[in-house]
């Protein structure tokens, strides 16, 4: 990871994998930064953690559990009420095509 | 008029309230007409909500008369806009949530109404809080009322400006990497970072979820604690949530300066270093203040946290990382800007995300997706959770040593507005004091220590061991009554 | 090359819904069918600042599947984030289990043509269901019910070698979660669901072919057409000298046949990460231990133990544990009665025909077990001929009543009084001489029609063993008096 510098390529590909459309002036102005951001880190290559767990939460904790009760806090006017367009008590969206995910 | 009951701060308001000096409309009405008078310029409300502000004041000292208030019951206090609050729109300074109306209370929303305060309105922050200048916003600039000109810091730069100008009597904000502590730093205000888990997430637009904390912000550290023994708790809704009883932090703030006699306090040796690009003013307030705490009798001892320069590495990795995931479900699909011109359904996505977000986030969310994709994943995320480790195990090591860590909040008094934001990597590299904090999920709190040449406030930072906020506030009250006496 | 010399490689992946109130990380109802957007809150609409929290009951029922698949079900287990896009994925990532899954190993055990076979499983993981897209015109429509729901995804490993084993298998897996009471199987409704993974090689050969994911197969028989269509068009394509395409297909039920999906997409990349919002799952040794020793018996178990200690036969023994409901009716009866071959007899032969779904328990029936297990003891004590009990069968279907009560309501219980038989045959041979003479010359062929008139005189209750050995006396003593 040290001296991989993003192309422009993969920064594209990057963002259609998170759904953002960019112009192709923020493209450029993002493959400079992200490589900038890539060089900064790559200082981690330095650390040997071979032999260290990872940490994904800051606090050992556990995984409360919750009792299977069903308990309605919202109403659907409530779930809909921020909705771009409903219709039938649903969220409206534009056509899906059989077959995407 | 004199001065105004807006400019009194929580403790003051508090104790006129309780002795019937004052009535919770009456101070209402001088907030209101403060932030009327002056936000136009602070900018740090995004929506400000005087109907119901009026009412809950009202309320409040309805509930005074009858004697049977909460514990800050008709006390003005202003919501970071990326805590969700019913029925008043949550924009996470966002376009992407310019109309967004939530239909529930976040958890320290409802304690906060529960104890009776009034919430006055939303507060400007960088865009889902990514941002440490408050220039992220989609709502505008905030303006840094203890230093004209100047960036107020971010991400909570509306609440921290919202309490230097006395716009509110404490203010909630929001933690991931030093957005509590670092814009209260640099508007000269005091504000807290809880342990993680400590308060409830439940109800918060998360920005990064294993380092996101919300805390309080406001004039002194009596009045941080007191807001922190109403937002702090355990809540079954956050899985995260710390099942541990909330501490007297009030009486703690209390104990004077005389409590800090026989503490041992660290002073880490990489954060006091030349390597920083610490200040000098900085370095020279922060030293005073060590100086002082050890007149009153604090032992100071030199600690190192020898992981502290990859701290910015693997916060970036990490923080970003879990936005790039957070932020999927702001789709234009359910709530949200839609986009009006789209061919089809993958259209629809991209260029409602494309223009509902902005350069900073796209930024992080670029990174933190770059960061998780396939063939990176183990190079760069799962190295920075290894690294955060490292760094978790240095605090685990200086606080076996001692009781709590004297630093800097900030290696730099506020910049100027604009003078950095071309540059996000020169942006990043200033949160280098308060991010090690986050990623070991620990307490930090940051105090007023003084001012730089032109008169912009300087930022001590105290960092404690999880759940020591008595502790820390233990300290911070004797660093003011040092201070201050 | 032809058919028979390649070998197709199949590989299911079940989602099951978990049967619990509540969803998996929400609080809200995870019932099927109610109007849409109904059983929705904050965390299902993936709502700014919503959080999960599991649902203790799905774990539970994980752990009981697991153990019940003779998995290993590890204490210490972890919740990911699966990323894509989809608008029936509110959150934009779907909660589920990636590098530690709740269980590990374990497989199925499962008959084809009354042999045993086994297929075993890579991992089961929790994890939870998506929301529904509805078709409109000029849109979709998306209800979010579904979403959140508990599944366990289990995953087979690719050791099936034919459209039959497969369907086998997933019958066998669909009865244990039956018998589980975790999952109600239910394919038409999505609460039983599989994609199967299909590949051919020619046989002998050690290395997969490039496979195929089939996708919306919800019934038993889609699922054998789905494959064996599969098969031939793989094995096809590769006798005309092309490539298999490594492609998600979908089954269309109308034509039979399966279609490229065409997904323009590339290659799905789900960025895979620990989700901070959940800590590990950690399971208190007390807590498996009180699931392992409440697992209930499984078909399989009670397959072999039918067949060693009732001594039932190898397919009674199938038959009988095929439902749950239907294994219990008849273990109720042979407890109250014990004649396992004779009451697995009457379940299989005439209990069963009265039911429609012998899953949806046997409720239904006008009469229990114990009724059941009344009748065969009456047929083994003789207080009842086969017909007549068949008769009484057929009385307590639509009554309900008890067989003793039906056979003395209805004077169907044989005639066994010997002086009355005894005056009735004296009347039959006084009436019929000539056959009486020709019988004591030797003709003894004509019981048959001595026994016809005592059971047309008694209207088919004489028992038929008494009232010949009394026609034997009676004949044979006359004619020593004469």
């Amino acid at each position: 990871m040290t001296d991989t510098r993003i192309t422009r390529d993969e920064v594209a590909r990057v963002a259609r994998l998170a759904r953002l459309a960019l112009s192709d002036d923020e493209l450029n102005a993002l493959r400079d930064d992200l490589d900038a951001i890539l060089g900064y880190v790559a200082k981690l290559s330095e650390l040997d953690v071979s032999e260290v767990e990872p940490t994904t939460h800051a606090i050992p904790l556990e995984m409360p559990t919750r009792r299977d009760e069903v308990v309605q806090t919202l109403s659907r006017d409530e779930v809909l009420s921020n909705a771009p367009s409903a219709e039938d008590g649903m969220f409206k969206v534009p056509t899906i095509l059989e077959g995407g995910n | 008029m004199d001065k105004g009951l807006h400019t009194l701060t929580l403790e003051q308001q508090l104790t006129q309230l309780d002795e019937g000096a004052i009535r919770a409309v009456e101070l209402t009405e001088a907030t209101l007409e403060a932030i009327e008078a002056t936000d136009a310029t602070v900018n740090a409300y995004i929506t400000l909500d005087r109907e119901g502000a009026l009412a809950q004041a009202a309320a409040a000292d309805e509930a005074r008369e009858r004697g049977d208030h909460g514990a800050l019951a008709g006390v003005p206090i202003a919501v970071k806009d990326i805590i969700l609050t019913r029925g008043l729109k949550t924009t996470a300074a966002s376009r992407i949530l310019a109309d967004f109306v939530p239909p529930f209370d976040a958890a320290v929303v409802e304690r906060l109404r529960d104890a009776g305060a009034v919430i006055v309105g939303k507060t400007n922050c960088d865009e889902f809080a990514m941002g440490s200048s408050n220039e992220n916003s989609a709502f505008g600039p905030v303006q840094n009322p203890a230093a004209p000109g100047r960036a107020p810091g971010g991400s909570s730069g509306g609440s921290a400006a919202a309490v230097a100008a006395d716009l509110c009597a404490a203010a909630l904000g929001t933690d991931t990497g030093g957005s509590i502590r670092q814009p209260a730093a640099l508007t000269g205000t005091v504000g807290l970072k809880p342990t993680y888990g400590r308060v409830s997430r439940f109800g918060v637009v998360a920005f990064a979820s294993s380092l996101d904390q919300v805390g309080p912000m406001g004039k002194t550290t009596w009045d941080v604690a007191r807001v922190l023994e109403t937002i702090a708790g355990h809540d079954p809704r956050d899985s995260t949530s710390a099942a541990r009883p909330v501490g007297g932090y009030c009486a703690a703030a209390r104990r004077g300066p005389e409590a800090v006699a026989g503490m041992r306090l660290g002073v880490p040796r990489e954060y006091m270093g030349s390597e920083g690009g610490i200040q000098p003013a900085v370095k020279e307030a922060v030293h005073g203040a060590i100086d002082a705490l050890r007149d009153a009798g604090a032992e100071i001892v030199e600690v190192s946290l020898p992981h502290t320069e990859y701290a910015i590495a693997t916060y970036y990795l990490i923080a970003t990382a879990e936005a790039s995931s957070n932020l999927a479900r702001y789709d234009g699909m359910r709530y949200g800007h839609r986009t009006e011109e789209a061919a089809d359904l993958a259209e629809v996505y991209a260029r409602s995300r494309g223009e509902g977000f902005g350069a900073e986030v796209k930024r992080r969310i670029m990174l933190g997706t770059y960061a998780l994709s396939a063939g990176y994943y183990d190079a760069y995320y799962l190295k920075a959770q290894k690294a955060r480790t490292l760094i978790r195990r240095d605090f685990e090591a200086a606080f076996a040593d001692v009781d709590a860590l004297v630093t800097p909040t900030s290696p730099t008094t506020a910049f100027r507005l604009g003078e950095r934001v071309d540059d996000p990597l020169q942006m990043y590299l200033a949160d280098v004091f308060t991010i090690s904090c986050n990623l070991a999920g620990i307490p930090g709190l940051s105090l007023p220590c003084g001012q730089d040449e032109d008169g912009a406030p300087i930022g001590l930072q105290l960092l404690g061991p999880w759940f020591a906020e008595e502790r820390l506030c233990t300290i911070g009250g004797a660093w003011e009554a040092l201070r201050d006496g | 090359m032809s058919s028979s010399e390649w070998e197709a490689v199949i590989g299911l992946e079940v989602h099951a819904q978990l049967k619990t109130s509540s969803k998996l990380f929400s609080r809200e109802s995870a019932q099927y069918g109610a109007e849409p957007n109904t059983q929705v809150n904050e965390v299902c609409a993936g709502m700014p600042g919503a959080l999960p929290v599991i649902n203790e009951r799905a774990v539970e029922y994980a752990m009981v599947a697991g153990y019940a698949l003779g998995c290993e079900v590890h204490l210490w287990s972890q919740f990911a984030r699966k990323n894509y896009f989809y608008p029936d994925l509110p959150k934009g990532y779907q909660i589920s289990q990636f590098k530690h899954p709740i269980c590990t190993g374990g497989g199925v055990d499962y008959l084809l043509d009354g042999e045993l076979k086994r297929c075993n499983l890579t991992r089961i993981h929790l994890e939870e269901d998506a929301g529904k897209n509805i078709h409109a015109p000029n849109g979709s429509l998306v209800d979010l019910n579904r979403a959140g729901v508990p599944l366990i995804e289990i995953v087979g490993e690719p050791e099936l070698r034919s459209a039959d084993e497969a369907t086998a298998y997933l019958k066998e897996l669909r009865n244990i979660l039956r018998y589980l009471d975790v999952c109600d199987g239910n394919l038409e409704e999505g609460s039983f669901r599989c994609d199967a993974n299909v590949s051919v090689r020619p046989r002998g050969q050690e290395a997969f072919g490039t496979r195929a994911e089939l996708k919306n197969i919800n019934s038993f028989r889609f699922i054998q057409r789905a494959i064996d269509y599969e098969i031939a068009r793989q094995i096809d394509l590769l006798e005309n000298g092309e490539q298999v395409v490594q492609e998600t297909r979908l089954f269309n039920h109308d034509t039979g046949r399966t279609t490229s999906m065409r997904s323009k997409e590339e290659a799905h990349d789900y960025r895979y990460f620990p989700d901070p919002d959940l800590p590990p799952l950690v399971i208190a040794p007390e807590w498996s231990e009180r699931v392992k020793a409440a697992l209930p018996e499984l078909p399989g178990q009670k397959r072999e133990r039918y067949q060693r200690d009732l001594g039932l036969p190898a397919y009674d023994a199938d038959v009988l544990t095929q439902a749950r409901p239907v294994a219990e009716f008849f273990e109720a009866a042979v407890a109250a009665h014990d004649n396992p071959k004779g009451i697995a007899n009457w379940v299989m032969n005439e209990v069963l025909r009265e039911v429609d779904n012998p899953e949806e328990g046997l409720d239904a029936l006008a009469f229990g077990p114990a009724q059941l297990a009344e009748l065969v003891q009456m047929v083994d004590d003789k207080e009842l001929t086969g017909k007549i009990a068949k008769a009484v069968f057929a009385k307590m279907v639509e009554s309900g009543q008890a067989p003793t009560e039906i056979a003395d309501a209805e004077g169907l219980r044989p005639i066994r009084d010997e002086g009355r038989l005894r005056a009735l045959i004296a009347d039959i041979l006084a009436n019929n001489p000539a056959q009486v003479e020709q019988f004591r010359g030797g003709k003894t062929k004509l019981m048959g029609f001595f026994i016809g008139q005592l059971m047309q005189q008694t209207r088919g209750k004489a028992d038929p063993g008494l009232g010949r050995k009394l026609l034997m006396e009676e004949l044979n003593s006359d004619n020593e008096d004469g």
